[in-house]
């Protein structure tokens, strides 16, 4: 790109704060952009975003919820592109609105457990000693939680739902990204730019924040974002056991869930949110991946 | 002085980028004989590289040209990768900077020694042993049965350092390219190191060319000095006519470096000058 | 006078499961206001663990410790570390990696609370010889002597009158050293400072000091001034050795 803001861009001698880390910006998106896993990867996602967002404008109208019993399990057609499923509902706008469920997951697990992985990895990580051994046995205690059965459990308890889905999923992902953080912590703990900072008089706190866990991010982001895969594949599996999402809303597991019965006959109805489940796992994988191609340069 | 055992002429090492290509070594001619020759230089001055060039290491996409590079008499340009096995090791071998990097950490440093004789002199494993307790010996090492069963992690810099030595010449070659070898070293050790290193160079009436960026080392050691600057070889000198050098970059060089012997308020330092490039 | 920094029989000892490692036994010595002071020994000597501990960044198992004065806290307060600065040997590692010469240079004054913040950065950017575009760089986007430069201003930013130096010039090139040791000349000069240099190289402590003193194996083995040391006037033999040394190679006759 040699255009004016191109060039400003790349300047290898930013004169503003601003300049620098846009400029810094600038130079990651051009790299995940040039890598074609990690492009793929990102249309992929940027699609289900997109889904998600302008659901009621790409569904032409059509509602997810609008039952038809008479044109109930009809094959794609011109009307309905993927078919209506076991109540007549279009499952073409049901996809369309499920991308918003699954979306909601992804971004409600991804706010909850990573500042609170990054938190007790870091704080274990840098303070060393007896915190570092409770965080990590706490952390061991989560981790051997096995994800659907903690799930289960909720439901039972607390009833079903997404938000119940959410504090679940959340509770067994958070101690990977404990673990993950502690250890970059670890590496860079005693570092000299580290204690050249301690030496100015910075608290634990502003060490930890300012200086630590930015460097924890990458990291952090790459896991998170392979780890998506299996997020949306639990959330699937909750719905498809009906403890996620609640009828009638439309979620990509429970409609797989429902089209079980006439999978052989009336194969789009369980098919279709199925591949789109495929298809955003795969997504994330191969963002998670070409992420991690760009952010360790060693590793290319 | 027998005849050169290496010409090289023109040589040029250019690596392409994304933002054009990086011309490390830029037309270094010069020959080595059975002497001590030195390659002085900073950083980013193309010594390593012209090190490496010798030996084939240069990674791809790196691309390596001359007019000439030969070493007794073969074509080095025209080498396959076969040829550079057999010349690696056996007729022209490497001592870089820090024996941590180049020690197989999982292996005792007796068996990894042992190894390079086997598998250059074909040797039997007794005979292989043998050899290698001799050249421990040969490199100063005080208890060589000890040192043969341990691991790279348990000796220490200077001990590291000769063990490196050891492996290399143990196939007898003639070239002995050395990248650094001394500058991990504390500078009792290193004096040591070095002239462990002259005594098997003289003894072998091998050729040595011994890269470094510490002037003092490579004046007080080497018989003739290049000295690199932006990929050129812009002097080439008899060592004990340092001070008394021509181009202006190595007056600076040989200035700018503080001495225990003259005190100087303030030092020289190199002004670098665009020409010096072209 | 008093002495800016006094260090009276100062151990410092590393337990690594059973094992004890003295790395610093019984050192004593005295910097006088205004002095640099340096300390020469080879690895394993012990000079970069005392000059830490001076620092406060390693805690000392025994002895005493004052700072123009006062005994020095084990854990110093925030305004403590107004006294004294440390600038590290590394240049690649003593800079944080996603942060430009301008965050680095802030973080000390936004920690110390003090104003007038740009002002302040530009001028010690000055004071090190570097330009306002080196401002907003990245530190991978500098050379290794600009890097310590940055590292140099970092430490005097706060106007600290002590200055710790741990083989600042070591991981550089001999032409870039030159530049950085004319810098620290000048800094020295233009605030007064005192500093103590710890190095390996006794060309490079004999000409920015003017006491020496000599460790090996975590003892001090003698103080010199930086005359004796030229001349070879020193008492112990392992000094000799060390300056026999670091004239360079000598072959055999």
């Amino acid at each position: 790109m040699s255009t004016a803001l191109g060039q400003w861009l790349m300047s290898e001698t930013p004169t503003s704060r601003r300049q620098a880390i846009l400029g810094n910006a600038y130079r990651a998106v051009r790299a995940i952009v040039a890598n074609p896993t990690a492009l793929a990867g990102l249309v992929i996602v940027a699609v289900l975003v997109l889904m998600a967002v302008f659901a009621p404008l790409l569904a032409l109208g059509k509602s997810p919820l609008d039952q038809d019993l008479a044109g109930r399990l009809a094959p794609p057609s011109a009307a309905h592109w993927f078919g209506t499923d076991e109540l007549g509902r279009d499952i073409f706008a049901r996809t369309l609105f499920g991308a918003r469920v699954t979306l909601t997951i992804v971004l409600l697990v991804s706010v909850v457990v990573a500042p609170i992985g990054l938190a007790v990895g870091t704080v274990a990580g840098y303070l060393g000693g007896w915190v570092d051994t409770v965080l990590m046995r706490i952390t061991d205690i989560f981790l051997a939680f096995p994800r659907l059965v903690l799930a289960l459990a909720f439901a039972a308890a607390l009833g079903p739902g997404i938000e119940n889905a959410v504090i679940a999923i959340s509770l067994t992902a958070w101690p990977a990204y404990a673990r993950i953080a502690r250890s970059e912590t670890l590496a860079i703990a005693h570092s000299d730019f580290i204690q050249a900072v301690v030496l100015q008089g910075a608290s634990t706190w502003r060490i930890l924040f300012r200086h630590i866990v930015p460097l924890c991010l990458s990291s952090v982001i790459v896991r998170l974002t392979l780890d998506m895969a299996g997020i949306i594949l639990t959330a699937a599996g909750l719905g498809f056991l009906g403890l996620g999402a609640q009828p009638p809303a439309a979620e990509w597991g429970a409609m797989v869930s429902s089209g079980r019965d006439v999978i052989l006959d009336q194969w789009w109805v369980a098919t279709i949110p199925g591949v789109a489940i495929f298809i955003v796992s795969l997504g994330f994988n191969l963002l998670g991946d070409g992420l991690r191609d760009v952010f360790d340069p060693k590793s290319a | 002085m027998s005849g050169a055992l290496l010409v090289v002429e023109d040589l040029n090492v250019t690596f392409p980028g994304r933002t054009g290509a990086t011309r490390a070594v830029r037309n270094a001619s010069f020959t080595l004989g059975r002497e001590r020759l030195g390659i002085v230089g900073e950083s980013g001055s193309g010594k390593s590289t012209t090190g490496r060039a010798l030996l084939g290491l240069i990674p791809r996409p790196g691309i390596v040209t001359a007019r000439t590079m030969t070493y007794a008499g073969e074509d080095l340009l025209k080498c396959s990768e076969r040829d550079w096995q057999r010349l690696r090791g056996r007729r022209m071998s490497m001592v870089l900077q820090d024996p941590k990097y180049s020690l197989n950490p999982v292996r005792t440093v007796g068996r990894q020694i042992a190894e390079t004789c086997l598998l250059h002199l074909g040797t039997s494993h007794r005979e292989a042993e043998r050899r290698t307790l001799a050249m421990l010996e040969a490199v100063r090492i005080r208890n060589p049965e000890v040192v043969y069963h341990l691991h790279p992690h348990q000796l220490s810099g200077g001990m590291g350092q000769r063990v490196m030595i050891a492996m290399m010449l143990i196939a007898e070659p003639d070239l002995l390219i050395a990248d650094e070898p001394t500058s991990a070293l504390d500078v009792t050790v290193q004096n040591e190191v070095l002239r462990i290193l002259d005594d098997l160079v003289s003894e072998r009436g091998m050729g040595l060319i011994f890269i470094s960026h510490n002037l003092t080392v490579v004046s007080s050691f080497c018989d003739r000095v290049l000295v690199m600057y932006g990929g050129r070889i812009v002097e080439e000198i008899a060592a004990r006519d340092l001070h008394n050098a021509r181009h202006p970059y190595t007056r600076a060089l040989v200035a700018s470096a503080p001495s225990l012997d003259e005190p100087r308020a303030k030092l020289a330092t190199v002004t670098r000058d665009p020409a010096w490039l072209r | 006078m008093a002495a800016m920094i006094a260090v009276r029989d100062l151990s410092v000892t590393f337990n690594i499961g059973r094992q004890h490692i003295h790395a610093v036994q019984g050192v004593s010595f005295e910097v006088a206001a205004g002095e640099t002071y340096g300390i020469v020994g080879e690895s394993g000597s012990g000079k970069s663990t005392i000059l830490k501990a001076i620092a406060g960044l390693l805690p000392f198992t025994a002895g005493r410790l004052e700072i123009d004065g006062r005994p020095a806290a084990r854990r110093r307060s925030r305004a403590d570390r107004r006294l004294l600065q440390f600038v590290f040997q590394d240049p690649y590692a003593s800079l944080h990696p996603r942060q430009t010469v301008d965050d680095i240079l802030r973080e000390p004054l936004v920690i110390q609370r003090i104003g007038g913040i740009d002002d302040r950065v530009g001028a010690a950017l000055a004071d090190v010889g570097l330009q306002p575009i080196h401002r907003f760089r990245y530190p991978h986007q500098l050379s290794g002597g600009q890097r310590q430069r940055v590292a140099i201003a970092r430490a005097l930013i706060l106007r600290p009158p002590i200055l710790l130096l741990d083989e600042p010039t070591s991981a550089l090139d001999v032409s870039v050293q030159a530049e950085i040791l004319n810098l620290l000349a000048k800094l020295r000069q233009s605030y007064g400072l005192t500093g103590i240099l710890v190095s390996h190289d006794l060309a490079v402590v004999a000409h920015l000091c003017t006491r020496i003193a000599i460790m090996q194996l975590g003892r001090l083995v003698e103080e010199v001034s930086a005359a004796d040391l030229r001349s070879g006037r020193v008492a112990a033999d392992y000094t000799r050795e060390l300056i026999a040394a670091s004239r360079g190679f000598t072959r055999a006759a």
